[in-house]
């Protein structure tokens, strides 16, 4: 297993090349991930011999076309268990994915005085959405806290979430604090309150096994260009009875049914909430990258990553001066490092690691909330992924005590 | 590995700045006030100047950052007190292009004083709204609104 995963860097053609005159070390993993050839290579095939716009034209490229966009869907479908793929919807990434339910599911069901339960460490992208939502609507949102080392206080998530409640949304995986959300207890609570339960996967499925039936979770978003595929696509599960009865997110071609001057009906889910011209190539890269991890196995690729973390997680809190957030026991931390040396501002950490030929990223990371909520204005954070090894580990650990050499803190 | 590299951007005179910053302290007599953030990394400058007429008489900082805009806004302070407004921002200027690698002499160069060193900051693209970020607050909180 580990041997197959030390020969996967060969198919990522980005790795080997040299950065300020330093072999590369990518860990911005949790920014976006790199595209193996196999990838790479499908969308060149689609481009080269399949590529017509879909479910319009009765040409032969059309109807490949069409059917390759519907094998990409199954393929997610099956990826994260799904029961039907009717319940996949095409999307841009997961920032799409969650304005789409907010302005759908959230739109059509929250009115003044319901409330709206996320937490503080939310992304943006998680967190914006409810947010207007709640001001449009004169709704309330409610954030569930942390606990002293940065996990999501489940005590807290049973405090806040009522029968006022509506709509719960949690991510799945922190970007910042590397901790795994409880996400089937937190569908459990939701719906013991009536409240549906939606879950940002754009951290956990790149990473993990994950199955939405399992998890009982009523909308899922995630990105493809965290797990291998081409940026711009994105996949919203949503269980079909709600998505049945729901209004469309946008309107125009390939989502009606019927178009008079004055009316239109809609055509049938997914395709109801998939308007214009579709992401084709992305869907089928993204079902290219569905295939190169499941050849993998997602429990090979979260237990690889564990045994990563189990190695570089001590080597960091060794460093003195040097803090990591979240949980310090590696057992509950993923690949995501978010840390701060010292008073050394991260966008100083950055550029000296760049030097080093180590990319990692520095900043809010989207969640500013949460940096406001842990008194920080910015952290430094590497994170890993399949193609990531202990050499990596090391050479990270090496450019960062090169960093507290050169700054001398 | 080698750092070498950083020696251009983290001078040691741009390290005793952000170490030991100049004219970081609130006024108890601005006259002009602004707040400027860089959304993408979270600096926030707070520029307080206190014009007597049209040349600045005082001036102070607060905020968070990192080494470069902490020690750029220190150099600032120190190149544009007690000038006159025109001056400063003809100052603001000359760092703008000075950054964005575009011409300029060397006597202009000189009326930066120390924040001239800034000029290696071009090496590091993702570094130049750090160091531009107080400039432009100044240009602001003079009415200087001209985009270039």
């Amino acid at each position: 297993m580990d041997k197959q995963l030390q020969q996967i860097r060969k198919d990522f053609p980005i790795l080997n090349q040299k950065v300020n005159d330093e072999p590369l070390v990518y860990l911005d993993n949790a920014a976006t991930s790199q595209k193996p050839n196999q990838v790479i290579d499908e969308v060149v095939r689609y481009y080269k011999n399949d590529n017509a716009n879909t479910r319009r034209g009765v040409h032969t490229l059309g109807e490949r076309a069409t059917e390759e966009f519907e094998t990409a869907r199954q393929k997610v479908q099956q990826f994260i268990n799904a029961k039907e793929s009717r319940e996949i919807i095409f999307t841009k990434g997961a920032t799409d994915s969650l304005n789409l339910v907010a302005s759908t599911y959230g739109e059509d069901n929250i009115a003044a005085g319901d409330e709206i339960v996320i937490s503080i460490m939310e992304h943006h992208s998680n967190l914006i959405p409810w947010q207007q939502l709640a001001n449009r609507k004169k709704a309330i949102l409610k954030y569930i806290g942390l606990t002293a080392d940065g996990q999501l206080d489940m005590e807290d998530a049973k405090k806040k979430i009522t029968d006022k409640t509506k709509i719960v949304s949690i991510t799945h995986a922190s970007n910042v604090l590397g901790v795994t959300n409880d996400i089937k207890q937190l569908a459990q609570i939701a719906h013991a309150h009536k409240a549906i339960m939606v879950a940002d996967g754009a951290q956990a499925v790149p990473h993990m096994p994950v199955d939405v039936q399992d998890l009982n979770v009523d909308f899922y978003a995630f990105s493809g260009h965290k797990m291998l595929a081409p940026m711009g696509i994105g996949v919203l599960y949503g269980k079909a009875d709600l998505l049945k009865v729901m209004s469309p997110y946008q309107y125009g071609g390939e989502m009606i049914d019927f178009v008079e001057k004055y009316q239109s009906t809609w055509t049938d889910i997914p395709w109801k909430f998939e308007a214009g011209t579709q992401n084709v190539s992305g869907a089928v890269g993204l079902g290219k990258a569905i295939d190169y991890l499941s050849s993998i196995g997602m429990e090979n690729v979260e237990n690889y990553e564990k045994d990563l973390v189990a190695y570089v997680l001590p080597k960091l809190l060794e460093i003195d001066g040097l803090t990591v957030y979240g949980p310090h026991d590696a057992d509950h931390h993923s690949g995501v490092i978010s840390f701060n040396l010292q008073n050394l501002h991260p966008h100083d950490v950055a550029t000296a690691l760049d030097m080093d030929g180590v990319a990692i990223r520095a900043g809010h990371h989207c969640a500013q909330p949460l940096m406001k909520y842990l008194n920080l204005v910015a952290t430094a954070r590497a994170s890993f992924y399949i193609y990531n090894n202990k050499q990596d580990a090391d050479e990270l650990i090496q450019a960062i005590c090169d960093t507290k050499e050169f700054f001398k803190v | 590995m080698s750092l070498n590299g950083l020696n251009s951007l983290y001078r040691e005179v741009i390290l005793d700045h952000s170490e030991h910053p100049h004219h970081k302290q609130s006024l108890s007599s601005a006259t002009n006030k602004i707040t400027l953030k860089n959304p993408t990394c979270g600096d926030v400058i707070n520029l307080e100047i206190k014009l007597d007429g049209d040349k600045i008489t005082d001036i102070g900082f607060t905020g968070e950052g990192c080494t470069i805009s902490q020690s750029s806004a220190s150099m600032m302070t120190d190149a544009v007190l007690n000038k006159t407004t025109a001056e400063s921002l003809e100052m603001a200027h000359i760092f703008s292009d000075m950054v964005m690698g575009k011409e300029h002499s060397q006597a202009d160069l000189d009326k930066l004083g120390d924040a001239a060193i800034l000029s290696s900051i071009m090496q590091f693209p993702a570094r130049i709204k750090c160091a531009t970020l107080c400039w432009w607050a100044l240009r602001k909180s003079l009415g200087d609104e001209d985009d270039d």
